[in-house]
């Protein structure tokens, strides 16, 4: 069954395409890989499904499935309460995710009062759980601290259990890991997959690295100039993808097993082919 | 004079101040970086350090082209004491050791052309025939000589970081020290720079000292290998043994997290 | 495929322009007073007194902004008055800006004991009370041009060097400075070479404001007749005079208060402007 479903989705600054008739879905209790390089629009596509696109970017067509609604035909009060009510974010850098000046309880609790009607009481316990349920020691001391008394890692940690702490049907991680070391990378992928799998959501994982989609994800999409090359299940792509500029991705990807298999880079000519593919695309639908 | 190593550091110590718990009166107390490091790097070497965020590899490097002053402990340079040199006395040797930033965005002075950028070294350091040396470096880096007159923010990320390394070869150092050099970079610049130092190392004789987070990245480049660890040195050994072997309890943990793009999911 | 970047740049173009112009009329006036002023400034004429602009009934087409209660030409005095604002704009603003903006960038940059040296001297500077520290050194030092000049420096400096200071500091710690001293260049050389560059912008428009502001504190000094002798007239003094007779003459407060609010608004126009325009960031 499709969770989130992103129809033929067309974005704009200016006259410049960003997002090409992007579609793509997540099925209930997937995780789904966006990768791609420094502007291929993966995570405007995150930005899209949250309603938090930058205010110069402008969605020309397409729709937004989220469990049967479609996000882009509501009114902005009614997106944002669906939104709210069903989706999170995990943020790429957890120094800057969280307010400084605040206490991380109140940061973590806020969203189920405000947002969800919850008690002040309940919502207090369930942060004390999912603190412990993210494996922080403490909780209490944790729910006390400011976030600069915490480790990049902790607060990484944290942010997840405020994602969770709402039980949403599909969470959008935008690059988790990227801010941290690799040692605590490992811990982190493996919090997310756990908490994944427990609590049965769809993720939507944006990342570059397709080192990190071949351990945590089940399907991915491969972007490139905000255009889908490739969606496929993860098992056939690490077996042999199909669209040339994913294979020289996977082929530039480092890896330390197999040093002269990785680390190549993309030839120009895949990069030609893929700009030449964009290019028609764009002179079929007129935005030359 | 030829097994003098390029670089001879005995004992290395260097704290900063930490001002976060700085008392209302008095100095702040000082928080240690690097904790007694020794490391020979021969010359004609390209040697990694690797390590996670506080291990102190970025301090070191900085440390070794005296960007910083260390405590105590040394740093000679070619057999010559270069741990409390002033600034005066070290601009004749600046020529001979170079370095390549993290960010080329910061790196790169925004309001000047390429050419200015790399000319910039060379005219310090007196050097004749500073525009021909300009287009030499722009050759070797593989930019186009019409890029002179561009300003940094008109280059991609790869390029940038092309001129980076343009404006570090450009006065023929002996040494040079690459800082996170890829780690900004999208996995096919990444490649394309990892060649490009690859084959400069080799045309022009350099000692290269790379430091990454990445130990796969250093597998490709580097002949030795240094791991720190909260500012010691945990491992050094040649990169053949220390991927075949790994020592250090912290080297097996690092390669042990690196999440390779393949299709072993038990991993997590 | 189009860089989205480049459609979001900025225009400077007719704001910089429209301010660019007027100082630019106001700066040939006041250079060529003499020559086009239609009147003497200071001739009064008790029988042609508070004449009313051209369009009003009554007015008399040699004086076509009017004349005050002595008579004498609005216009001209404008004219003459732009002399000494443009004077004081133009002198206080850059002596003003050089003090402020070398301090600051020493601060920021070389951090340590001269930066504790600036900032406390900047503190405790900044704790003074503005206009009574102005009328204490008019009061000490005497009316007059240069005097104005000296009291616009001496209070307005620490706003140059507060801000510099900040922007040096941010600047410092990038890495192009760093590639610098590498490249063994010297530490004041850097501070000239690499950081001024940078901040140049932050300091254009500082410097345009402070002219602005020095056009409004001269005006407030004359308003209360601690700036020059009453034989030159200043656009300070006409308001001034003009406020006594509003209810009769309305012209001789507002023609001058227009004249000062456009300028000080081009003032800070310009530098806005003159960023966008000059920032190859942006451009």
């Amino acid at each position: 069954m499709s969770f989130l479903t992103i129809e033929n989705l067309s974005a704009f600054v200016g006259p410049a395409p960003i997002l090409r008739d992007v579609s793509l879905t997540v099925t209930a209790g997937e995780v789904r890989g966006l990768v791609g390089e420094s502007g291929a629009g993966k995570s405007m596509i995150g930005k899209a499904v949250l309603g938090t696109l930058p205010p110069a970017v402008r969605v020309a067509s397409g729709r937004i499935v989220l469990e049967g609604e479609d996000l882009l035909a509501m009114r902005p009060r009614d997106r944002r309460r669906v939104i709210g009510a069903r989706a999170a974010l995990i943020p790429q850098d957890p120094l800057t995710a969280l307010n400084p000046s605040r206490r991380v309880g109140p940061q973590i609790t806020n969203r189920l009062v405000d947002i969800l009607g919850w008690t002040r009481h309940d919502a207090q316990v369930r942060a004390l759980e999912l603190l412990d349920e993210v494996h922080i020691p403490e909780p209490e001391r944790v729910m006390r601290a400011y976030p600069h008394e915490l480790s990049g890692g902790m607060r990484q940690r944290i942010l997840i259990a405020s994602a969770f702490a709402a039980e949403p049907r599909l969470i959008i991680a935008d690059e988790p890991t990227t801010a941290l070391d690799v040692t605590v990378q490992k811990q982190i992928l493996r919090l997310i997959r756990e908490m994944q799998a427990r609590h049965g959501t769809a993720l939507l994982f944006v990342t570059h690295d397709l080192g990190v989609v071949s351990k945590i994800c089940q399907s991915l999409t491969v972007l490139y100039g905000g255009k889908v090359l490739e969606d496929t299940r993860v098992g056939d792509f690490f077996a042999g993808p199909t669209h040339p500029y994913s294979a020289a991705l996977l082929a530039a990807t480092p890896k330390y097993t197999d040093p002269d298999a990785s680390l190549t880079p993309v030839p120009e000519a895949v990069i030609d082919g893929v700009r030449a593919e964009i290019e028609a695309f764009d002179r079929m639908h007129g935005h030359v | 004079m030829s097994d003098t190593p390029i670089y001879d550091i005995e004992n290395l110590r260097l704290s900063f101040p930490d001002m976060a718990h700085k008392p209302l009166l008095g100095p702040a107390p000082r928080v240690e970086i690097l904790k007694g490091i020794s490391l020979r790097i021969p010359r004609g070497d390209v040697v990694g350090i690797v390590g996670g965020s506080g291990s102190g590899k970025s301090t070191l490097g900085r440390a070794m082209v005296r960007l910083i002053e260390p405590d105590s402990g040394a740093i000679r340079f070619e057999g010559q004491d270069i741990t409390h040199l002033g600034e005066d006395a070290l601009r004749p040797l600046r020529r001979r050791f170079q370095m390549i930033f993290q960010d080329p965005m910061s790196s790169l002075n925004p309001r000047r052309t390429v050419g200015a950028i790399i000319a910039g070294p060379l005219k310090l350091q007196g050097f004749d025939r500073v525009s021909g040396r300009v287009d030499q470096a722009l050759d070797h880096v593989g930019l186009p000589r019409v890029f002179r007159k561009r300003y940094p923010h008109e280059l991609s990320g790869g390029q940038r970081q092309r001129v980076g390394i343009a404006r570090a070869i450009a006065t023929e150092p002996d040494f040079i020290l690459a800082d996170e050099i890829v780690s900004g970079l999208d996995v096919s610049s990444q490649a394309q720079v990892l060649n490009l130092l690859e084959q400069l190392v080799r045309e022009l004789g350099l000692t290269l000292a790379f430091i990454s987070h990445d130990l796969s990245v250093i597998r490709r480049l580097c002949r030795h290998t240094v791991v720190l660890h909260r500012g010691e040195v945990v491992e050094y050994s040649e990169t053949q043994a220390l991927f075949d072997a790994p020592q250090a309890a912290y080297t097996r943990e690092l390669l042990d997290a690196i999440p390779l793009p393949d299709l072993d999911q038990v991993w997590v | 495929m189009a860089d989205a970047r480049g459609l979001v740049k900025r225009r400077a173009g007719a704001r910089l322009w429209l301010s660019a112009g007027w100082l630019t009329l106001l700066a040939l006036a006041a250079v060529f007073a003499p020559l086009i002023a239609p009147h003497d400034p200071l001739a009064q004429d008790l029988f042609g007194a508070r004449l009313p602009p051209f369009w009003e009934h009554g007015a008399d087409a040699a004086f076509p902004l009017g004349t005050d209660s002595l008579g004498r030409d609005v216009l001209s005095r404008i004219i003459h008055g732009a002399r000494v604002a443009l004077g004081v704009a133009l002198i206080a603003g850059t002596l003003t800006c050089l003090i402020g903006a070398l301090l600051g960038l020493i601060a920021g940059y070389f951090r340590g004991w001269p930066d504790m040296v600036i900032s406390r001297f900047v503190d405790i500077w900044m704790a003074f009370p503005p206009v009574l520290f102005a009328i204490l050194l008019i009061a000490v030092l005497g009316t007059g041009l240069s005097s104005i000049i000296i009291a616009i420096v001496v209070i307005d400096w620490t706003r140059f060097a507060r801000v510099i200071r900040a922007e040096a500091m941010s600047q410092g710690a990038m890495d192009y400075v760093a590639s610098a001293q590498v490249a063994g260049r010297k530490r004041f050389s850097i501070m000239l070479a690499e950081i001024l560059p940078n901040v140049l912008p932050t300091i254009v428009v500082l410097l345009t404001l402070e002219m602005g502001i020095a056009v409004i504190v001269e005006a407030i000094l004359s308003f209360v007749n601690l700036s020059i002798s009453t034989d030159q007239p200043t656009w300070g003094s006409m308001i001034a005079e003009g406020r006594l007779s509003i209810h009769q003459a309305w012209w001789v407060l507002v023609f001058p208060l227009i004249t000062l609010f456009l300028t000080v608004l081009s003032f800070s126009q310009l530098g806005e402007g003159l960023k966008d325009h000059f920032d190859p960031v942006l451009r």
